[in-house]
């Protein structure tokens, strides 16, 4: 085990930090997430030239061929500033269900354009009537002629009225299929609107919408599903991560500099230690990411193995950015809770992803069922 | 040590039922319990209705519309009111300003101001924080000085809640800056918003809302008679009316309110093919916060039974701190019932699915971290049981 990045990977993380801290303080990003689509396109094309949005795909398919850790460090860098551009959620979540199930074509054709920035893919998934499951009931799909046409209600979609393409999962026979449906297809209705962390996400209607099957078969892609969202789960450990080290060490600052009863707030031990316990969370969930993160790119990982690691990462993210996020409020004062300041947008943050792909406590119920069959978790695999 | 409600005690709670569920109107009711935003002209037909009928400032003295209630029939009152999501009569007019000047300021001050602030015919904001003066309120700065016949106001106070709403503002201001102790030269002053001098700024918070606000003193003049009670004794009176305002912030009614309505919508929520409010650890997670919720309640009725001298007990900080961490819970709760719909924020009506409930969760979640925050932090009540109750 080694949780040390190279220096390749070390050139990586100052590039987009560089990028994403230039391009991002709170002003900017305040200015950014007000109109829509939530993001900057600008940055958007910035992050394609360096290769980020490519990252995780096999170089054949238009990709740059790493990593899952190369993924965590600019997830990291994305959180550290709040970058509101859709990395998780177009390049490790709709992406890799492309680069897993997708034939050679679509693969080319689909994360071509969304490595070079030139097309926004995300993954339709949720229904208002499921709760954080892998499999869809609410859109079905029906064979028509020789393609498929979709019906149903997908929300909320992360970037859904923005997207050029989307991944959609539905109902076939069997289980469910995944679909692509472009932009601009026949039936298709987008309504869009803004999440209260800045990001925008969508109802996305579908009524005899013209789909093209994703992959070769209209077998059950559960599984798939299932994995896919095991590792936008991971990236988003480490976009809370990035997060709560900024809310943290604004926190910090903040301390060192806001002056009551004559002092600065960091002469109370009530405070200080308050946010040494903020430490102790960040570090704690920082090692279980990076953790997470060996277990999925670890060639002799069984799927079984990624999602039990998803699950532990999602479990102390959910605590530690609850934690932190509410502490550096309180910590803070009034102005913490004000949208002129930056670090309730953290805890804002920090609230969508606990609350996207499924929270602590879902992730719980899910590892409690296999308490019994180990005698203690393992952390190293021999 | 008797457990149930006397029967008058009984019949009083039915009457202000009664009357809550079917004086308020309903579509008030309605956007308290759903957590919009309740319009101005709401509160005030809310207030004018509660005092037509007595109920609006129950715990002021008799003469100025107070009634001569136990203060178990207080709690009732209250906890009845925030049950039946009427909105509460406003804070500032009946439980800080309004109190202070029945307790301090003269008779010309009483007629002028009481009947007018229990009516919200008057609106009041407050005037006591500043940028450089939270929790630390007595190093405020906003300086009066003495011209004649007026008082010249200069300076800045922050966070002053609903200010644009407001029709006059109780103020805290420094006027002897020379006094030795800078608890010793503070005074409170009440004038119009509408003065000339004065300017508001809204400042945004973090779920969109307009609701705090920065307000500017430029060389104000504010006439002799406006200042309450005694000249450089204003921190006896903040003093007075933060203890008040602590006895009613532990919303136990409101905290109820929002576990009902928890469980409701679990109901409605299916997750893993059953409702939610079946799996056991969301029953687990509502029970615990129920029974802290009891525990606060019992406790409420406990100390409010201990201060029949009208002095508030330093134990209101009990009730402060858990009161304002339960409410937190309570929002935190409905935003993991609500899971991935939270997303839905801000989407209007007809773009979502989503029903309003779920929208508004982490709005109100993120929100509600003020609650720890105002009031007298709640470092703050730790330090006052601290120091005022353990002597530490
Ligand atoms: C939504 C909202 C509405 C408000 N409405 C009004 C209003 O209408 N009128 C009005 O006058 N004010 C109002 N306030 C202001 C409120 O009373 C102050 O925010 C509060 O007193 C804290 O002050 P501060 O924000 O400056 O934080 P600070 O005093 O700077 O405190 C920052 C942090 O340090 C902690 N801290 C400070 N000193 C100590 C210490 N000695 N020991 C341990 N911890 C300490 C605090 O508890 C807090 O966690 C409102 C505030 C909010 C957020």
């Amino acid at each position: 085990m080694d949780f040390t990045f190279d220096t390749e990977q070390h050139a990586l993380r100052e590039a987009v930090a560089g990028l994403l801290q230039r391009a991002y303080d709170p002003e900017k990003r305040r200015a950014v997430t007000k109109d829509d689509p939530g993001f900057d396109e600008k940055v958007w094309s910035q992050l394609a030239e360096m290769g980020v949005l490519g990252l995780p795909f096999a170089e054949e398919d238009g990709g740059m061929g790493a990593g899952h850790a190369e993924v965590a460090l600019v997830a990291t860098e994305v959180g550290r500033v709040l970058a509101p551009e859709p990395f998780v959620e177009a390049v490790v979540l709709a992406g890799g269900l492309v680069a897993d199930v997708g034939t050679a074509e679509q693969r080319a054709e689909l994360l071509g354009p969304l490595s070079e920035g030139s097309s926004l893919l995300v993954f339709a998934h949720a229904e208002p009537g499921n709760r954080w499951t892998p499999t869809a009931t609410g859109v079905t799909a029906t064979r028509s002629g020789d393609g498929w046409t979709l019906s149903g209600v997908k929300e909320p979609v992360p970037s859904g009225a923005r997207a050029d393409v989307l991944v959609v999962s539905a109902a076939v026979d069997g289980g469910t299929g995944l679909f692509v449906v472009r932009g601009d297809a026949a039936g298709l209705t987008r309504d869009g609107y803004r999440s209260h962390d800045g990001t925008r996400a969508a109802r996305v209607t579908l009524d005899g919408t013209p789909a093209e099957l994703l992959g070769e078969d209209a077998t059950d892609r559960t599984a798939a599903v299932e994995l896919a969202l095991a590792r936008a789960t991971v990236a988003y450990a480490h976009e809370a991560v990035g997060a709560m080290e900024t809310a943290l060490t604004t926190t910090s600052e903040y301390l060192k500099t806001r002056k009551q009863f004559g002092v600065p707030l960091s002469r109370f031990q009530a405070l200080t230690f308050r946010a040494a316990d903020m430490y102790v969370s960040l570090e704690l969930v920082r090692s279980i990411a990076l953790w997470a993160t060996m277990v999925v790119d670890a060639p002799d990982s069984t799927p079984e193995q990624v999602l039990a690691a998803a699950d532990r990462a999602r479990l102390q993210t959910s605590k530690a950015g609850r934690h932190i996020g509410k502490e550096a409020i309180q910590l803070h004062g009034g102005i913490g809770v004000t949208a002129e300041y930056s670090v309730g947008h953290y805890t804002s943050r920090l609230t969508a992803i606990d609350h996207l792909l499924g929270d602590g406590a879902w992730a719980a119920d899910r590892l409690a069922r296999t308490v019994d069959a180990h005698p203690y978790v393992e952390a190293l695999p021999a | 040590m008797q457990l149930h409600l006397s029967p008058e005690d009984q019949a009083f709670r039915d009457e202000m039922r009664t009357f809550f569920t079917t004086q308020i109107s309903q579509s008030i009711r309605d956007d308290v319990a759903a957590h919009r935003e309740v319009t101005k002209e709401s509160y005030v037909e809310a207030q004018r209705i509660l005092n037509a009928a007595g109920l609006a400032v129950p715990h002021w003295p008799a003469e100025w519309g107070g009634r001569d209630w136990t203060p178990l029939q207080r709690h009732i009152w209250r906890e009845e009111m925030q049950l039946a999501a009427v909105p509460e009569p406003l804070a500032f007019n009946a439980s800080m300003i309004g109190p202070v000047i029945a307790a301090f300021g003269n008779q010309e001050q009483k007629e002028r101001f009481l009947p007018a602030t229990a009516n919200l015919d008057i609106w009041w904001c407050q005037g006591f924080s500043e940028p450089d003066a939270g929790s630390d309120l007595a190093s405020l700065r906003t300086a009066a000085v003495r011209d004649g016949e007026d008082w010249v106001v200069n300076g800045q106070k922050t966070w002053t809640t609903l200010g644009q709403y407001a029709d006059w503002i109780f103020c805290l201001v420094r006027t002897d800056p020379t006094a030795e102790k800078k608890q010793r030269g503070i005074s409170l002053l009440v004038f119009p918003m509408d003065t000339p001098g004065v300017t508001l700024r809204p400042i945004e918070l973090l779920d969109g809302g307009f609701e705090v606000n920065e307000v500017f003193f430029e060389d104000v003049r504010v006439p002799a008679e406006n200042l309450i009670g005694e000249e450089n004794r204003g921190w006896d009176y903040a003093k007075f009316l933060l203890g008040n305002e602590r006895v009613g912030i532990a919303r136990v009614g409101a905290t109820k309110r929002m576990i009902a309505d928890a469980k409701e919508h679990a109901a409605q929520i299916s997750s893993g093919g059953r409702p939610l409010i079946e799996d056991p650890s969301m029953r687990t997670r509502i029970t615990e916060l129920e029974n802290e919720l009891l525990a606060l309640e019992l406790t409420a009725l406990r100390v409010v039974s201990n201060s029949s001298d009208g002095k508030p007990n330093p134990a209101s900080s009990v009730l402060k701190l858990r009161g304002s961490e339960l409410q937190q819970a309570a929002t935190e709760l409905l935003v993991d019932i609500a899971g991935p719909l939270s997303l839905a924020s801000f989407a209007d009506d007809d773009a979502t699915d989503v029903p309003e409930w779920a929208r508004s969760t982490t709005p109100e979640y993120l929100n509600y971290r003020k609650v720890s925050i105002y009031g007298g932090s709640n470092e703050v009540q730790r330090t006052i049981i601290a120091g005022t109750i353990l002597g530490l």
